[in-house]
């Protein structure tokens, strides 16, 4: 028996509060209470679902690469404004493995959502035992360097999160 | 209402349109299904962000207090759209749907 089993998943319960402040839109005292009241029984409950908690080791860092991420967003979008309002033919589709070295299951995941999200490439599959990632590109002249990128931009401060 | 804001909400929502209408376009008319795929996964992105921003300036400048809810939609998308992407790019990938000549590498075959 943990610690603290009655309350399992302390940053899941702050997020659910957030949530149900976010969703209610106002800061009222019954909003406040209804949304703790959720947010310590919902992970309570179904604790059963989620045996490991991902550990998240640097929360500054961790918002950091959620404005880098989100910067990349826009920039990209606008790279894919050119790419699909171009001449088709000058796109160079490619099919991309790129290995990866995280060991943590979430982190594979939000590296995977990550690299979908930013445009011009798409997370197609997962290889066994999560050491590669199989990538479609829009457009990579260089295959070998856009992994490079990839890896250097993305994966290696995801790993510095979360393992 | 201030015109400063209502200009910032007139820009969010013309940007959000045209991001919607540009992956709209890449869906009609990128050559084969990997690569149309990105038009519609990236819309949402900025498209519906933009959007949903420019709902947030005008809810909390023509009513009480902030309007804040709108992010939620935003983050509920950013958790789903590559779930969704990843999804539809494996299914096609296992009925192993052609790609255009030009497409460089191959993918894993099943």
């Amino acid at each position: 028996m943990r610690a603290r089993s009655w309350l399992p998943h302390p940053t899941l319960t702050l997020v659910l509060f957030l949530i149900w402040l976010l969703l209610m839109n106002s800061i009222t005292p019954g909003a406040m209470v209804l949304g703790a009241l959720l947010a310590w029984s919902l992970p309570t409950l179904t604790r059963a679902f989620w045996p490991e908690v991902p550990q998240v080791n640097n929360s500054w860092k961790m918002l950091g690469f959620i404005l880098l991420v989100l910067g990349d967003i826009v920039h990209a979008n606008l790279v894919a404004f050119r790419l699909i309002l171009g001449p088709t033919r000058k796109l160079h589709p490619a099919w991309i493995e790129m290995p990866i070295d995280l060991h943590d299951k979430f982190a594979v995941t939000i590296l995977a959502s990550t690299i979908s999200l930013t445009p011009g490439t798409v997370t197609v599959e997962v290889g066994r035992g999560h050491t590669k990632l199989l990538i479609h590109a829009l457009n990579a002249e260089d295959p070998a360097a856009l992994v490079a990128h990839l890896k250097q931009r993305y994966e290696t401060p995801i790993r510095e999160i979360f393992e | 209402m201030n015109i400063v804001i209502e200009a910032i909400i007139a820009i969010l929502l013309l940007a959000g349109a045209a991001f919607a209408l540009v992956g709209s376009i890449g869906l009609a008319r990128l050559p084969d299904f990997f690569q149309r795929l990105h038009g519609p996964t990236k819309a949402t992105t900025l498209g519906v962000g933009c959007t949903v921003l420019a709902s947030a300036f005008f809810f909390s400048s023509t009513q009480d207090g902030l309007s804040l809810h709108e992010i939620l939609i935003v983050v509920f998308l950013f958790i789903t759209a590559p779930v969704s992407a990843h999804t539809v790019a494996r299914a096609a990938l296992h009925r192993h749907v052609k790609t255009t000549e030009r497409t460089q590498g191959e993918p894993w075959r099943h």
